[in-house]
């Protein structure tokens, strides 16, 4: 479904930020992103987004090469503070963008008072961004992002303000709606690497200065995937230990 | 908050009364002329007495219908103006460098071209007030569309939405604040350009013209500054009603 082929960025400045980038991603697979801060991750889903039009290579979304936002693409931007309208209420932010999914108003309203809920918003939906705590505009940006039902979701770093507990519930909501109807294809950077075996089917061990791709690792473990048995299951922690190793080993 | 605000008020009210004190003071001691400059108390009972006089209200009615049209005219035309011209960068460059070079020229400095052109005394006095105007909310709407954070526009654009409605969208109501703030600016403004006009280009009604009237025939020192204490009464208020909205309608600005 998406194809990424030599794929480099220089940026205006003359910062090399990726280079050499070869990555495919079926439709329906989850995948992870993780690597140093720094080595690219953000501008890699810039330029598959269609926001930033990368300097060499390219990018191919069903046969369509990406030179401007793809339809039913939806982000979770890692600056999720300033990603949310201020001016709007939580509610607001994410039944603004489900106008282009052709719903009227009431439904609109509903949709987002349902992923708003599906976070544990469903207290907070007529606050304003300001006034929730960091986790909690994480999630709303997230519940945006999953009220929209994209095709294509990219997630930068979704999940570093909540606790433990919250994280783990978000994570489990992803492989959740990622399995309903529609086939929800998902590149998800993260700087946890347990977090990147236990969600995803394949990750992505990039490396810096500028980006490439280190190692690819097929996550193959039972679904469904449950908190405790699977991150006892033998298979997750050799898979830790090897995404650990190739991050920290370059 | 409330103990705030009441300790703002009582300072504002000790402060205006030490004003009209000082003032009254010096007329009736006669530190300044009394016949020129009245006792605070005959300018304020003159005031009220206007205030109840229809003539004056017709006056006054005139001059704020002048200032508010022309103020509503720049608005109008300067925030379109500004949101185009804002949106595309080379544009941008050019409008701020014309906006700066154009702004200094003090308006009323323009009267006898805008009697030339205009002629009729009401549209001198509109065409004059909505020029003036024009500037700072064109230019605080190019400086808002330029403070609009980029993640909030990309995040609109990555769902989908095309450049119109990222402007309506995001660029407009993030720039909103400043925009006021121009209007705002305008109305301070308008206000002055508007009563000059009056006092230079004449016509039939206005406070400029009850100004005007109120010199002839030896002149009434006191209803002269009592008109003037209206113009000022107007600009707070109109200064005011804004501010109150800005903090009701912009409450998301101020937490940030
Ligand atoms: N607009 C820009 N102009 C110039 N250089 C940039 C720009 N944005 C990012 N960079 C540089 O490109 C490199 C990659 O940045 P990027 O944000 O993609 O990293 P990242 O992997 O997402 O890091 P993190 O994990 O800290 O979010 C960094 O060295 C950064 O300094
Ligand atoms: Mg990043």
């Amino acid at each position: 479904m998406l194809e990424i082929k030599g794929l480099g960025h220089r940026y205006a400045d003359g910062h090399r930020a990726l280079t050499g980038i070869d990555l495919g991603v079926e439709r329906g697979e989850l995948v992870c992103l993780v690597g140093p801060s720094g080595c690219g991750k953000s501008t890699l889903l810039r330029c598959v987004a269609g926001l930033l039009r990368p300097t060499e290579g390219t990018v191919t979304l069903d046969g369509n090469t990406v030179d401007r936002v793809p339809d039913g693409l939806a982000v979770v931007f890692q600056d999720y503070t300033r990603s949310l309208f201020p001016w709007l209420t939580v509610r607001d932010n994410v039944a603004l963008v489900l106008r282009r999914r052709g719903l009227g108003r009431r439904e609109r309203r509903a949709a987002a008072e349902e992923a708003l809920a599906a976070v544990g918003l469903a207290d907070a939906v007529r606050k304003y961004p300001w006034q929730l705590s960091g986790g909690m505009q994480q999630r709303a940006a997230i519940a945006r992002a999953l009220a929209y039902r994209p095709s294509l979701l990219l997630m930068d770093e979704p999940f570093g303000s909540v606790d433990a507990q919250t994280r783990e519930d978000l994570e489990d909501l992803l492989l959740t709606v990622r399995g309903g109807e529609g086939g929800m294809t998902i590149l998800l950077v993260t700087h946890d690497i347990d977090e990147s075996v236990y969600v995803g089917d394949r990750v992505v061990v990039l490396t810096g200065a500028p980006g490439t791709v280190h190692t690819e690792l097929r996550v193959d473990l039972p679904a469904p995937r449950d908190q405790i048995a699977t991150r006892e299951h033998p298979a997750f922690v050799a898979l830790r230990a090897e995404v650990g190793r190739a991050v920290r080993r370059p | 908050m409330v103990a705030d605000r009441a300790r703002r008020v009582l300072l504002g009210g000790a402060g205006v009364l030490l004003v009209l004190g000082v003032m009254e003071a010096a007329s009736r001691t006669g530190v300044v002329d009394a016949a020129s400059v009245p006792p605070a108390t005959e300018i304020l009972s003159g005031a009220v007495e206007m205030a109840a006089d229809g003539e004056f209200g017709g006056h006054l009615g005139a001059t704020v219908a002048a200032w508010l049209s022309g103020v509503l005219l720049a608005v109008v035309l300067a925030v379109p103006a500004g949101l185009l011209l804002g949106s595309v960068p080379v544009l941008d460059r050019a409008a701020l460098i014309v906006v700066e070079l154009l702004r200094p020229i003090p308006s009323v400095a323009l009267i006898p071209l805008a009697i030339l052109v205009f002629v009729e005394p009401g549209r001198v006095e509109r065409s004059l007030v909505c020029y003036a105007c024009l500037w700072p909310i064109l230019l605080n709407t190019l400086y808002g569309l330029r403070e609009v954070e980029p993640v909030a526009k990309e995040t609109l654009r990555s769902f989908g939405f095309g450049p119109l409605g990222v402007l309506l969208r995001v660029s407009l109501p993030s720039a909103a604040p400043l925009v006021l703030t121009g209007v705002r600016i305008a109305l301070a403004v308008g206000l002055v350009v508007a009563v000059s006009a009056e006092l230079r280009a004449g016509g039939e009604s206005g406070l400029g013209i009850y100004l005007l009237a109120t010199q002839s025939g030896g002149g009434r020192p006191d209803l002269m500054l009592a008109g003037a204490l209206w113009a000022g009464v107007l600009g707070l208020l109109a200064n005011g009603l804004l501010v109150a909205a800005e903090r009701r309608i912009f409450r998301w600005r101020a937490v940030r």
